[in-house]
């Protein structure tokens, strides 16, 4: 006769596997110098319009860039961010709706870090799953377009909560869809107060400045505060 | 709907710990949930019952404590749980506040074995 069942008290977070991966990943990147972001969004809401507009302009800039890309089926968001000049991989997902360490891991093989200034990490058009996993990078940015709704934090507060910075996107079409700017800023403090947002339409271009001065920024408070830690 | 690789690693997890102990059975595994976690309990609950088939698990529960969100504010200087995720800011006294203290869980806190 078996004792009956009895409670083993263990502690083991579910995604240890997945945030040691990115605590090495992040090793790498930092020991390399290369800064890391990554965007999420909702299919459509205009990652990889933003992103190529972006490789571009930063190696007009002189920086070393790259992209990683991923997708569920398709490598059409490769060819379209390949335009810019800057080298490209996709990582198509198949069933999987966002990416995990392991596949950024994979993805970076055969890639000199040392050679780069930025790597961006464009996830899977989701805002639910893409919240649960650490890929690494040091700066995520969360997108929400114009076309998308004002409430869209208030629906998805979760990778709000988990993003350091909220970019509205499409703003040509702002006034085409009379989209409400107070009540978006609104919903975004109301679920991360005190967040950053910026405002860019990757068509006009506006705002465009904006965002490339605060990835400058952003970067080289990171170069600094490793360097800080290295002396 | 990543509630299921989700389901699938902590089964893993749980068997790996009941091989060690010499092919233990797990009855059940315990769970806490931060309400921030990113994982939504019914999918959790659904992928777990499919995930355990054809494994040493199957038939076996999933407990879930559902852990609330908890954030810092800096005026009242206490940890204060938040009533909706849709508003981060202290129940006290209504500072906004981002720092969560609490909520973002995803856990496995023990597994009730049969030896």
């Amino acid at each position: 006769m078996s004792a009956p069942p009895r409670l083993v008290e263990i502690r083991q977070k579910v995604l240890k596997q997945n945030d040691l991966l990115a605590r090495d990943l992040r090793d790498r990147f930092h020991a390399a110098g290369v800064f890391v972001a990554s965007l999420v969004s909702s299919p459509g809401a205009g990652k990889t319009a933003l992103l190529e507009k972006l490789l571009t302009r930063l190696r007009e800039d002189g920086w070393r860039v790259a992209a990683l890309v991923g997708d569920l089926a398709t490598d059409n968001d490769a060819a379209r961010l390949a335009r810019s000049q800057a080298p490209v991989r996709q990582i198509v997902t198949g069933t999987v709706c966002h990416l995990e360490a392991a596949m950024v891991e994979g993805a970076l093989d055969g890639w000199s870090l040392d050679d780069l200034d930025f790597l961006f990490i464009e996830n899977v058009g989701n805002l639910v799953c893409p919240s649960s996993y650490d890929l690494g990078e040091d700066l995520r940015l969360v997108f929400m377009s114009v076309t998308e709704g004002e409430d869209k934090p208030l629906k998805y507060p979760t990778i709000f909560n988990t993003a350091d910075v909220a970019v509205i996107t499409k703003m040509d079409l702002a006034a085409a869809v009379e989209f409400d700017m107070t009540a978006a800023h609104a919903s975004i403090q109301s679920v991360r107060p005190g967040m950053r947002v910026l405002e860019v339409s990757s068509k006009t271009g506006a705002g465009m400045d904006e965002l490339v001065g605060f990835l400058n920024k952003t970067r080289a408070t990171k170069a600094f505060e490793m360097s800080a830690v290295e002396s | 709907m990543h509630e299921l690789s989700i389901a699938l690693s902590m089964i893993d997890m749980a068997a790996e710990e009941a091989a060690r102990r010499g092919g233990a059975r797990v009855h059940a595994i315990h769970l806490r949930l931060g309400r921030l976690s990113g994982v939504v309990k019914e999918a959790l609950l659904f992928s777990y019952d499919v995930a355990c088939e054809g494994t040493t698990l199957e038939g076996s529960r999933l407990v879930i404590e559902e852990v609330p969100v908890a954030v810092y504010c800096p005026v009242c200087r206490a940890e204060t749980t938040l009533d909706s995720v849709q508003m981060f800011c202290c129940r006290v006294c209504g500072t906004p506040t981002p720092e969560v203290v609490r909520g973002k869980e995803l856990e496995v806190t023990g597994l009730e074995i049969e030896e």
